[in-house]
Order: C-alpha cells, then sequence, then structure tokens
C-alpha cells in the first residue's frame, strides 16, 4: 500500500518536472543565434546591432506605437497596454528570466506585436537588432 | 488490507464527497432557476441567454494561459458557439490587436470554447462582444447598475469584469459575490 503510494508519488514529479522544461527550453542567446540564421540569408544583412535595435525599439511606427509604447522607454521595468491597461512583465533578459526562452512564444509576440504597431511583420534583422538591444539593458 | 489502510481509504472518501457537495455551491449561479431548468430555460433574453458557469475541472490549460494573456479568460459559457468560432477564426483582428495563435493551439481552444458555450443561446445572432448579447445588457442595465460605476477609472470598460466580479477568472458571477469599487 505505501509502497504504491511512494511510487506514484515519484512519477508525479518526474510527470512536473517533464512538463516544467520546455518553459526554459533555450537561452535568449540560443534564440537570437537562431534569429541570425535566418537573417543571414536575407539580403543587406548587418551585423546585428545594439544601437539601431534601441532606436527601432523607441521610434514610432506605422500605426503611431514604438514597442516603447506598452514596454516603456526602460524595458528593465513593467509595461503597460497602451489600450487594455494590462500589466506587462519586463522585457529584458537581466529583469526577467522568463523572456526569450520559449521559441514557440517569441515567434508569436513578434507577430502580434510587429502588426499592432508597424502594421507588418518584422524583419529578422529587425527582431535580431531588438534582442541584441534588449541583451545590453541591465537591470 | 489492513485495518490501517481501510481507514485511510475511509478518510479520502469522506474528503472527497465533502468537496463534491460544497463545489456546486461556491460555483453557484446568481439565477437559480436557470440552473434548474437548464437548457429550458433557452427562450429567455429573447434566445440570447449565457450558459452554465463551468466547474474548474473542466477547463482547459491552454485556453486559460493563452486567453489570459491580455485579459481573464471570459468563460466560454458567455457566448454561443457561433461566436467562438467566428472570434477564433478572426484572432488575427481581434478587437483592434493581433491576438493570432498558431495552428494547433487555435483549434484546440476552438474545441474547447465550441463545446462549453451557452446551452441556452436559442437566438441565430452571435455577437463578438459579450457585452452586446441580451442577457449582459438586461443584467447591466440603468436599473441594475447606476450608469456612474461605468464612468469609475477603476472599472474602466464593460469587459473588465474583474472590476465588480472579483472571481470572475473562475466563472463565477454570482450575485452575492458583486464588490461594485468605490
Amino acid at each position: 500500500m505505501f509502497h504504491l503510494f511512494r511510487t506514484s508519488g515519484l512519477a508525479l514529479v518526474t510527470i512536473a518536472g517533464l512538463v516544467a522544461q520546455p518553459a526554459f527550453a533555450e537561452t535568449p542567446n540560443e534564440i537570437l543565434a537562431s534569429i541570425q540564421q535566418e537573417a543571414t540569408g536575407t539580403p543587406d544583412f548587418q551585423a546585428f546591432s545594439a544601437a539601431r535595435g534601441e532606436r527601432f525599439f523607441k521610434a514610432r511606427h506605422a500605426n503611431d506605437w514604438s514597442c516603447a509604447s506598452c514596454h516603456t522607454d526602460n524595458p528593465a521595468t513593467p509595461g503597460k497596454h497602451a489600450r487594455t491597461g494590462k500589466v506587462i512583465d519586463p522585457l529584458a533578459p537581466s529583469a526577467n528570466a522568463e523572456r526569450f526562452t520559449s521559441p514557440k512564444k517569441v515567434a508569436k509576440w513578434f507577430k502580434r506585436n510587429c502588426n499592432d504597431v508597424l502594421d507588418r511583420v518584422c524583419t529578422p534583422q529587425e527582431k535580431g537588432d531588438v534582442l541584441a538591444y534588449l541583451l545590453t539593458i541591465k537591470k | 488490507m489492513s485495518i490501517y489502510d481501510q481507514k485511510i481509504f475511509r478518510m479520502i472518501a469522506v474528503a472527497l464527497l465533502a468537496i463534491s457537495v460544497t463545489m456546486p455551491a461556491a460555483q453557484a449561479d446568481d439565477d437559480d432557476r436557470d440552473e434548474k431548468y437548464g437548457e429550458k430555460y433557452s427562450g429567455k433574453y429573447g434566445g440570447e441567454n449565457r450558459g452554465k458557469p463551468l466547474q474548474p475541472a473542466q477547463t482547459n490549460a491552454r485556453f486559460q494561459q493563452e486567453c489570459s494573456d491580455c485579459h481573464i479568460a471570459y468563460a466560454p459559457g458567455l457566448l454561443p458557439a457561433t461566436s467562438w468560432r467566428k472570434m477564433m477564426a478572426g484572432l488575427d483582428q481581434h478587437f483592434g490587436s493581433d491576438a493570432s495563435l498558431d495552428a494547433g493551439d487555435n483549434q484546440e481552444i476552438t474545441a474547447f470554447l465550441v463545446n462549453n458555450a451557452s446551452n441556452r443561446w436559442s437566438a441565430s445572432t452571435a455577437p463578438l462582444r459579450i457585452s452586446e448579447a441580451a442577457w449582459f445588457k438586461r443584467k447591466h442595465d440603468d436599473h441594475e447598475i447606476n450608469p456612474r460605476v461605468w464612468k469609475n477609472p477603476k472599472v474602466k470598460s464593460p469587459a473588465n469584469c474583474g472590476a465588480c466580479h472579483p472571481q470572475a477568472e473562475r466563472g463565477d458571477f454570482s450575485e452575492r459575490n458583486i464588490k461594485i469599487p468605490r
């Protein structure tokens, strides 16, 4: 009886471990590397630049929004959605260890937010520049 | 089986029974007659009636996670199946924002919403805004809610259920749990 309890307890812990893992499947640098791989094939590709990323992040685009409209000029601090008012956790990996660790989430949010802010998808160059910028931000 | 094991079994059985008895009360809706007559109440509000609140055990993790990224995960019973199908087919233009999901996630969440949509909606209408449903409008009209409440910045918009229904996230809109902010 107790043996059964112990075995099922162990199984539960093992399953929990497996489920928790995908959340931190990759590091921000690994994600940057895969964006770089994507960008290298595109015409006019230049090495990623944090300075260019910062300008892009803070500039207003097609829809009169910038990334900073919701993520603020200091992505190490919490932001607030410009329309709904929902609090947004810090975007800079130094301030929020969950950021840029799931390729699926990264793809989902770049697609959504670039469409909202620029009315188009972002190029791999733009995505790489922005992530390079975010990685330079200290907490 | 030893006597000790039997005792443990009895304890578990009693605990489970206690949970099953208390749960429905905690989830009770504000309109008891609706619950009693279930689908027979589909003629109410001109056929635009919401369904039963969902039990926590019936929920879907992906729905909870994805839909609560930007707002609360609105209970599927608040709208009919046709509304949810339309909503999920147009996520790239979701009330002015791109809220698109990948195909697999979209499919899973659509199935969950459709399977748990209002079972008391008999009208052919299918609004995208919950606040446009007749049941919503009747329960939130000027007789029920002082128009000043909507102007309170803490309320902000009718989409902000949690401002007055603190348990909204769990699909609990019961009248005794309403707290209108000052």
